[in-house]
């Protein structure tokens, strides 16, 4: 074949060998730079700004508005630490780091709040705000299930990563799991793996429990997860009863479990339902019968501390399990503990532990990734095994984003030294007891690129 | 047997609630004509000046916690424990019922200021304006509390010696396991003898006496030359103590947020219209029969035979009885029936 030339010289192979030398070459850098040109088509790419902001959206008012301030508090202080101020905080103890305490690769961070109101819709229009008006590259948030898988599928349609609050769930990182959703706090499936061998050795296995299940996606998924495991124990359920959500007198669903014939009553309430159910089970005097020859119990699958405090002395003697707490003597709570502590006067909550944690997981990722290219985060977070958090050795499972890690079984102190001092813990439960198959509950994460 | 007295009694306590608040909602109706949505606000009101009154008692000096050592933390001793030692924890223990005293004042000053201040000047705009202007008199009512107090419930514990149970099993025959807490009982109590005082004040004084007939024919008796407003603003000031005193007592039972008067507001509501608009014994009556029925409804066998029944009958027999009896069980002919 004749390689035809044309008056300048150039052949048809020639300006192909051209073309194709200069694609590659102009190509090249883009390999060696991780998602670099990934970062020209995601939403709210920061660019050459030498800031970049975070939304934190929590619930201000409403019935969790205390949690949602505590949230709040962990946010700021994450945000200082991430900008080398104050004291570093977790920073000293995570394993591995890569922050530098210059902000994220380099960007000052900057933050906006909104209030979710405990409000799915509420949640959805706030976090939809923060995006598109206010440009964040993640927003962050709890205190209801409900209201965290609304806000993650938001995250999935706009591609924008959500760091989930608190939530408990196992429908957040289950049926409704989502790429763009990470969850740290542990879930209902957890407290009861943690709470069985405990309930086994303090109440035996004849025992007849009685559920109050506050009726919405939390309390289902708490209810299956605890009566799968106290069935597993040998006991039998005498009643699931579902209450509606801040029912504020459960007097008229207490009353029937004197005659029940239930020996053990489980309350899966929390938040404002949790505090008053307990109150009245307690001035019903059911922690003073003997129902079956056996001392009447009542367990809280879920504690918190800013609950208990609600419940004043009703809650001591009462099992639960927590995330973490803040009596924790390992080096990272005791960093998180003192740093917080410093800053407002007082211990933070589980929930304040878990959302400074995930701002500082997410920016750490960033870091790892190089970009702030969403999909490239989140395959960084997907799988990433960490230390010094406070929870022991911990990993972001792959599979379903749920993170892996020891949970905390925990009794209302009989004799609190402080006030802080509510709840005592009895058995830090290793992470290898809580583990069970991604595939039991189902659910599709979802593709990387939205 | 031993559930159908166990229903009784918690409908007749929950009933207690509901007729406190609407006693209170009908005297204000049924006196200045004003639909006040706010009124709930005053139920929460009323348990905050217990929560208050404990705040005042437990005032506290600041004592370095040696317990907390990550950080600089500090724990609360109250005055009364430290100057009075046990006589002073005695005080604080019993700070709910002496906090009825505390409350009587404020709450009549709430009333007093609220009326004179803000509802009588809707006395002639229609409902309508008088519910949104209640209404959002009541929301701003409950994000002030928010403001002082928090969001979190607030415990205010019964006195120790009634934190227990009543074994009033035995009264019927039932046996002793059949119980029923101490403050529980305390509460139904209270709740008749605040409707007996109420009752007894308006039909065996002068004062009483002019306030219904003022009810009856407000015309009349303004022609008589009697000032029959200020006897309604008093019947305000008064409506605001019964339901503050019903808060107060209820705060054991359900530790106090800012949140609780809306949630029994609606349910005042209704009873005051099952009652009829306008009529304090019919509010008394419909308070303790809806409070009875939504006991009962919410018994496991009832719920298995009609599930959800527990959250929709109050709401059912309002229905009922708007559609035969539009003016309530008792309430006078005429009175809501166009």
């Amino acid at each position: 074949m004749s390689d035809k030339k044309n008056s300048n010289g150039w052949s048809r192979r020639d300006i192909m060998k051209a073309a194709g030398a200069f694609t590659a070459a102009g190509a090249m850098p883009m390999f060696f730079s991780r998602g670099a040109w990934a970062d020209k088509t995601f939403v709210n790419n920061p660019g050459n700004s030498k800031t970049v902001k975070l939304g934190f959206n929590v619930p201000q008012t409403g019935a969790y508005a205390d949690e949602g301030a505590d949230e709040l508090r962990a946010y700021k202080l994450a945000v200082k630490h991430l900008n080398g101020e104050g004291d570093g905080g977790m920073m000293q103890t995570m394993k591995p780091m890569h922050l530098k305490g210059n902000g994220i690769l380099g960007k000052k961070v900057e933050y906006v709040t909104g209030d979710t109101q405990t409000k799915s819709d509420a949640a959805r229009a706030s976090a939809r705000r923060m995006i598109e008006k206010d440009g964040v590259l993640m927003f962050s948030g709890g205190s209801s299930s409900g209201v965290a898988i609304a806000q993650q599928s938001l995250a999935q349609d706009m591609g924008v990563i959500f760091m989930c609050g608190l939530t408990h769930s196992n429908d957040t990182t289950g049926k409704d799991k989502r790429r763009y959703g990470f969850r740290h706090f542990f879930n209902a499936k957890m407290s009861g793996l943690a709470l069985g061998p405990v309930l086994k050795k303090e109440m035996g296995t004849d025992r007849r429990a009685y559920h109050l299940t506050a009726d919405y996606t939390w309390g289902w998924t708490q209810e299956e997860s605890i009566k799968e495991t106290t069935e597993g124990l040998g006991w039998k359920t005498v009643k699931t009863v579902r209450t509606p959500l801040g029912a504020g007198d459960f007097s008229q669903y207490i009353t029937p479990v004197l005659n029940s014939g239930a020996d053990v009553l489980i309350l899966n309430h929390y938040g404002k339902d949790m505090i008053n159910s307990l109150t009245q089970a307690v001035q019903f005097g059911l922690r003073d019968k003997i129902v079956n020859g056996k001392q009447f119990e009542i367990i809280v699958p879920l504690y918190s501390r800013l609950m208990a405090q609600g419940a004043g002395k009703n809650i001591k003697g009462i099992l639960g399990t927590t995330n973490w707490n803040w009596a924790l003597k390992n080096e990272g709570s005791k960093a998180f503990v003192k740093s917080f502590g410093n800053e407002y006067g007082f211990p933070p909550s589980q929930a304040a532990h878990t959302c400074y944690v995930q701002t500082l997981l997410y920016a750490n990722a960033c870091e790892m990734a190089g970009t702030f290219y969403p999909p490239e985060v989140i395959k960084q977070l997907e799988g990433f095994k960490f230390d010094g958090m406070g929870n022991g050795p911990t990993e972001y499972r792959a599979a379903d984003h749920q993170c892996f890690k020891d949970v905390l079984v925990m009794r209302g102190n009989e004799h609190p030294t402080s006030q802080f001092d509510l709840l005592e813990i009895v058995q830090v439960v290793p992470r290898s007891q809580v583990e069970y198959p991604a595939s039991i509950f189902g659910g599709e994460l979802g593709p990387y690129k939205v | 047997m031993d559930a159908i007295l166990l229903q009784i009694l918690n409908g007749l306590d929950k009933g207690g609630a509901y007729a406190l608040i609407a006693l209170g909602l009908t005297l204000v109706f049924g006196t200045l004509g004003v639909v006040n949505f706010a009124h709930g606000a005053l139920f929460m009101l009323g348990a905050f000046c217990s929560v208050t009154f404990q705040k005042l008692l437990t005032i506290s000096k600041q004592v370095k916690d040696t317990s907390i050592t990550f950080f600089d933390a500090y724990k609360e001793m109250p005055y009364l424990e430290i100057w009075f030692g046990d006589y002073g924890k005695t005080i604080i223990d019993w700070s709910v019922p002496l906090s009825i005293l505390f409350a009587i004042p404020v709450m009549l000053l709430i009333g007093l200021a609220m009326e004179r201040g803000l509802i009588r000047h809707f006395y002639k705009r229609t409902h309508a304006e008088q519910i949104l202007v209640t209404f959002g008199l009541a929301i701003v009512l409950q994000e002030i509390i928010k403001l002082s107090f928090g969001a979190n419930p607030i415990p205010t514990p019964a006195p120790e010696i009634f934190s227990g149970t009543a074994p009033i099993g035995a009264l019927f025959g039932l046996g002793e396991s059949v119980v029923y807490p101490w403050w529980r009982l305390i509460y139904l109590g209270f709740a008749f003898s605040v409707i007996g005082s109420v009752f007894a004040f308006l039909n065996l004084t002068t004062f009483g006496m002019v306030v219904r007939a003022g009810m009856m024919d407000r015309e009349t008796v303004g022609l008589l030359g009697i000032n029959v407003e200020r006897r309604f603003t008093i019947v305000f000031g008064l409506a605001a103590v019964v339901t503050g005193l019903a808060g107060v007592m209820y705060s054991p039972i359900l530790p106090p947020d800012y949140h609780m008067g809306m949630d029994f507001l609606v349910l005042s509501f209704v009873v005051v219209v099952v009652g009829g608009m306008g009529s304090l014994g019919g509010a008394v009556a419909a308070g303790f029969l809806l409070g009875i029925l939504q006991s009962f409804a919410s018994m496991n066998e009832i719920k298995s035979i009609i599930p959800g029944i527990d959250q929709i009958i109050i709401y059912l027999v309002a229905v009922f009885i708007i559609l035969v009896r539009p003016r309530g069980l008792f309430g006078r002919e005429g009175v809501m029936e166009d």
